[in-house]
């Protein structure tokens, strides 16, 4: 593999990861991860129509008239979703309904039109390709992350297998269920970021104010 | 009337869009630094989703739903899998409009709003309101009252942060949670505020 093509696919996986490093598309990391199967499929969603946007607006770029392009962006990327909708309607409807809303507002996902917008314009049409698509893992592997964390710890379960026994059932785990509510997604994409920072400094921001030990010998 | 109220305190508080769907995050940690600038972006947010909701309301119940097109005598026809693109170029234009309304008439508020206006369009909060009172098919008061009480919560989730954001400069954070770290725990800590109004009815 060409270090470029290795760059554009793994360099989003942790370096210059959309969620925790860009900041974009964190609704649906947030809302949909209380359990793994919604967030995998939620990530293959998103993954999809990134490689893909990205592909198709790389391969109309030089005919998109440079005022009305994020029209264009947006009628691509609401087209693909679309039909990643209705796949996940006729598929897998029971996952389609847990995700409800969610699915549609892949098209206001940063992510998409930020990768349109910041990359496809400027590439050809497989590098744009490669780059949705390790973008669309980068995301992914945060979703996975969060969803295989708060069902297991949450549930005591995986995919909707047992694997803690629960004490409900004669088992030995006793639930957290601060797992299985919303503002546990903030705290665990936290500590993510902690972690990230704490290995690469470079990402660490500088605080507005610090804390000085002063020495004023001249007023004692 | 008591259902326009419950509705509204509903959407308020206990269904905010901020922080209990989490819709519009993007922006919602970007640009709460400055209760100032919050308040600009809450304030366009409030507008456009009073706009668009019921703006997409009447689209998809005159034109998408299925059996909406008989007053065109095609009563068999049902287009709403063309939903979500046909709102997104409503809130697209709507927003345009606006902007150019504004620019022309109220340059003063246009200024203020600035560039939050035409980010507004790609802010999962507006589509996400939109999708709900589809989800939920409220009526036009519904929508009007639900589109103007949720825009309402995301200001105040946004002005809120960004209150706690400026008193949080001062203090001593561990380096790696400096800035977006200790950002996303006091979104977190919000977020199970808030959940002590679930259950509130009227």
């Amino acid at each position: 593999m060409k270090s470029e093509t290795r760059k554009v696919l793994f360099e989003p996986l942790v370096v210059n990861n959309p969620i925790i490093v860009q900041i974009l598309g964190i609704c649906s990391a947030l809302a949909i991860t209380s359990k793994l199967a919604p967030a995998v499929i939620m990530s293959i969603a998103l993954t999809v129509v990134t490689a893909c946007s990205n592909a198709a607006i790389s391969a109309i770029r030089h005919y998109i008239p440079n005022n009305i392009r994020i029209i264009v962006q947006m009628t691509i990327i609401a087209s693909l979703v679309i039909v990643v909708d209705q796949v996940l309607r006729a598929y897998a409807p029971e996952i389609s309904k847990q995700l409800s809303v969610f699915v549609g507002l892949i098209i206001t996902n940063c992510i998409v039109l930020g990768r349109a917008e910041g990359y496809a314009m400027k590439n050809p049409v497989w590098p744009s390709f490669l780059d949705g698509l390790g973008q669309g893992l980068g995301y992914s592997l945060i979703l996975v992350a969060l969803g295989a964390t708060r069902e297991l710890f949450g549930f005591g379960s995986l995919w909707g297998h047992q694997i803690l026994p629960l004490v409900s059932e004669g088992g030995w785990y006793r639930p957290n269920s601060l797992m299985t509510l919303a503002p546990s997604a903030f705290f665990l994409v936290a500590m993510i970021i902690w972690a990230v920072r704490t290995w690469k400094h470079d990402q660490q921001e500088s605080a507005d104010y610090t804390i000085q030990v002063v020495h004023r010998t001249e007023t004692q | 009337m008591e259902h326009y109220v419950n509705l509204a305190l509903k959407a308020l508080f206990v269904e905010n869009l901020a922080l209990s769907f989490f819709l519009g995050m993007c922006t919602f940690l970007a640009i709460s630094k400055k209760v100032e600038t919050s308040l600009g972006l809450g304030i366009a947010v409030v507008v456009v989703q009073t706009i668009t909701v019921p703006a997409n309301n009447l689209i998809y119940n005159y034109l998408l739903k299925g059996g909406a097109l008989e007053w065109a005598g095609l009563g068999g026809v049902d287009l709403s899998f063309l939903g979500l693109i046909t709102y997104i170029g409503t809130v697209a234009a709507i927003v345009q409009i606006l902007e150019m309304f504004l620019d022309r008439y109220v340059p003063a508020l246009y200024n203020a709003l600035g560039i939050f206006l035409p980010l507004i369009t790609v802010n999962c909060a507006i589509l996400g309101g939109t999708l709900f009172m589809v989800e939920r098919s409220y009526t036009f008061g519904e929508s009007v009252v639900y589109g103007f009480a949720s825009g309402a919560g995301w200001a105040l989730a946004i002005v809120l942060l960004a209150g706690i954001r400026e008193k949080l400069k001062y203090s001593d954070v561990p380096a790696g949670l400096q800035g977006l770290g200790i950002t996303f725990i006091a979104a977190g800590l919000m977020a199970m505020v808030f959940m002590a109004f679930s259950g509130i009815q009227l």
